[in-house]
């Protein structure tokens, strides 16, 4: 028998193209995703020397960042249109397969590829994006690259990369009722920081990793990149194989049998070492909110926002009270007397059906508070229609919410859906970074529960007080 | 890319940790569709207020960081998205080097990408040169031959980064041309991986 490898070890060494010294490894990439920001520069560089997209069935393109949530083929904004169009022209041009505006498959990109079978187990997956971490919840390793490197992945299929040092982060016990994927996640980075991970690949273990579903592996895995790491794997088992089971680009029939006895093999092997280790109990999460302008200024829904003079260094000090001032927020006020003005239940973090619906069975027959402009923005144009045969965009919309159509949206507030300055929202993004959502916005990163019911109450409210608990 | 090897050139100090790329440049700015012009966007929300308007307060304002093509910040410099808007946008307001105690990931690799060095130095040596370039006209050398950073007052640092990166910026190389002398190693590793699906639709 060999030595014990973890998962991302075993990826890695079947897709190194080539090794030589004193560089990284030539990398193979199985799955290359495209979006319309991070790509136009890509395509016109190759334009510019005459290349071509080696493998445009290894590679696909959809519409996110810009796309309209209330009127799609409306697009007030001349710039973003033409960046759209843009992308439309470079794909044709290319032979790039697009899920473009009005496509039945548009989406998110890192909603779709899941959803379509193209993210699979044992993978390597790229995308000009950060969050391209999401698809680590399928036991793929795959994380975001600059346009430099998107250029080089369209002209040649491979990336330079140097081997990741290894970080597991294991979780052991269970999540208690009503506490979420999103809860687990924002304590983590709000107990090891922004940057524990960076320099490393996560694979995430243990017992609350396990008994998580494939949409909750993937808000986790999406976040990695806020705790600094490129990528954040989950082992493939049998979750992750029904997941896959039928999905439009999954192999199917005897393939798939034959695909998922191979998956299962990837998984970490009993005694694998990995570089670094970091634990936790899930026991000890509460309903988690951001209060501050990164994901690690986190807080249990019953604690107070934290004082500046507490603080252990002068520079954590200083950012504590640079980010109060941002936020507007005193220092030991209680987190739940925050009121708020906007909710946003949507981006790649939160956007899948079962977010959509464990949202919706807080909201129930209540109402929106009056203060409170809340929308829900579905992650893809398949979540949508799904949402809609089971009824969820009516408790929505009967609730006061407005019912958009899918895309980034608020989550950058880069195609107009913005919370303007001063005001505060409660997000089920991934992002509270000063400006995110709009010049001058305060966002509070939260589950999609949490998110439903500040949108109920006008403020922060532990959602465990509100839902009816399952036996 | 334009190669480097040595820079001198005046510092502007940034004494903030965690400095993200929705800060560097902010997303309505990602829907052009060059690579040029992205330096008068540098730093909008700081930068600018809400009337479009320069904030003189804000010290990469002051005229005394006009010239600045040296940034030193704090800690996890260029975290958050991979937007490589954001070293353009240093790039063609002028900075040719970064220094910071560490930077995130992709941000770095963006860097190194464009001809822009990123350069960790430890906390107490960061902190040093935002001290001297926040209190005075501050110049610095910094010499990717040596991997050493030095001024005229006796301040020297070392610097350490990946031989491949280093290469590639001394050098200037196109990195695809660099990577297609190996095709026929992805010709033969192609022939014998199989991934799903052989196609995909539109």
């Amino acid at each position: 028998m060999g030595k014990a490898k973890t998962v991302i070890e075993k990826i890695w060494d079947k897709h190194v193209v080539h090794q030589e010294e004193g560089k990284p490894d030539l990398l193979y990439i199985d799955l290359h995703l495209v979006h319309e920001v991070t790509s136009p520069q890509a395509f016109e560089g190759l334009r510019l020397k005459g290349r071509t997209v080696r493998q445009p069935n290894r590679t696909f393109a959809t519409m996110d960042h810009n796309v309209p949530t209330i009127h799609r083929n409306v697009i007030k904004d001349e710039i973003s249109k033409k960046q759209m169009d843009q992308l439309k022209i470079n794909c044709d041009e290319f032979g790039v397969p697009l899920a473009g505006i009005n496509h039945q498959h548009q989406g998110i990109v890192h909603v779709i590829g899941p959803e379509l079978g193209l993210t699979q187990p044992g993978k390597t997956i790229v995308c000009g994006d950060s969050h391209t971490s999401t698809h680590g919840a399928f036991g793929a390793l795959a994380f975001g690259i600059g346009t430099s490197e998107v250029e080089h992945v369209l002209a040649t299929q491979t990336v330079w990369q140097q081997k990741p040092k290894t970080l597991n982060v294991k979780i052991n016990g269970k999540l208690g009722v009503g506490i979420t994927a999103k809860d687990l996640i924002l304590a983590i980075i709000g107990k090891f920081g922004v940057k524990f991970g960076t320099g490393y690949v996560i694979e995430y273990t243990g017992e609350a990793i396990r008994n998580l579903s494939m949409e909750g592996r993937m808000t986790i895995c999406n976040m990695s990149i806020e705790a600094g790491a490129r990528a954040g794997l989950v082992s493939p088992d049998e979750t992750t194989i029904e997941f896959l089971r039928g999905r439009k680009y999954a192999p199917q029939g005897e393939d798939f049998e034959k695909a998922a006895a191979e998956w299962k093999q990837l998984a970490s092997d009993e005694g694998a070492t990995y570089d670094a280790m970091v634990e936790m109990d899930a026991e000890e999460i509460e309903p988690q909110v951001t209060w501050g302008t990164n994901p690690s200024m986190c807080i249990p829904i019953s604690a107070n926002i934290p004082n500046p003079e507490n603080a252990t260094s002068e520079s954590d000090k200083n950012e504590i009270k640079h980010a109060l001032e941002y936020m507007a927020l005193e220092a030991d006020q209680p987190i739940s007397s925050v009121p708020i003005q906007h909710v946003f239940i949507g981006s790649c973090t939160n956007s899948r059906l079962a977010d959509l619906q464990r949202a919706a069975e807080i909201v129930g027959d209540k109402k929106v508070h009056p203060d409170v402009r809340a929308i829900v923005v579905p992650g893809s144009q398949t979540v949508k229609t799904q949402a809609e045969e089971i009824g969820l965009d009516r408790i929505f919309i009967d609730a006061g919410f407005q019912w958009r159509g899918a895309g980034c949206s608020m989550c950058l507030a880069m195609n107009g859906d913005i919370v303007p300055p001063g005001e505060r929202c409660a997000s089920t993004s991934n992002r509270n970074f000063e400006g995110r959502q709009g010049a001058g916005a305060q966002t509070h990163l939260v589950s999609p529960e949490m998110a439903a019911a500040a949108a109920i109450e006008g403020y922060f409210v532990d959602v465990r007080k509100m839902a009816v608990p399952t036996a | 890319m334009e190669p480097i090897r040595t820079h001198t050139g005046l510092v502007y100090p940034l004494n903030r940790a965690n400095v993200d790329t929705d800060q560097i440049i902010p997303k309505q700015f990602l829907k052009r569709i060059s690579r040029q012009g992205f330096g008068e966007f540098l730093f909008y929300n700081w930068r600018y207020d809400e009337k479009d308007q320069l904030r003189p307060d804000f010290s990469l304002n002051k005229p005394k960081y006009k010239n600045a093509s040296i940034l030193v910040a704090g800690d996890n410099f260029g975290c958050g998205s991979s937007r490589e808007h954001a070293p353009w946008a240093l790039q063609d307001f002028g900075f040719k080097v970064i220094i910071a105690p560490s930077f995130a990931d992709i941000f770095y690799n963006n860097c190194t990408k464009n001809g822009i060095l990123p350069v960790r130095l430890t906390d107490e040596e960061a902190q040093q040169l935002i001290t001297n370039a926040e209190s005075k006209e501050y110049k610095l050398t910094v010499d990717l031959e040596l991997k050493k950073v030095y001024d005229s007052e006796g301040f020297e640092a070392s610097f350490d980064l990946p031989q491949y990166q280093r290469e590639m910026l001394l050098n200037g190389w196109d990195e695809i041309a660099v990577t297609l002398t190996n095709a026929d190693k992805i010709d033969q590793f192609e022939e014998k991986h199989v991934v799903y699906p052989k196609t995909i639709t539109n």
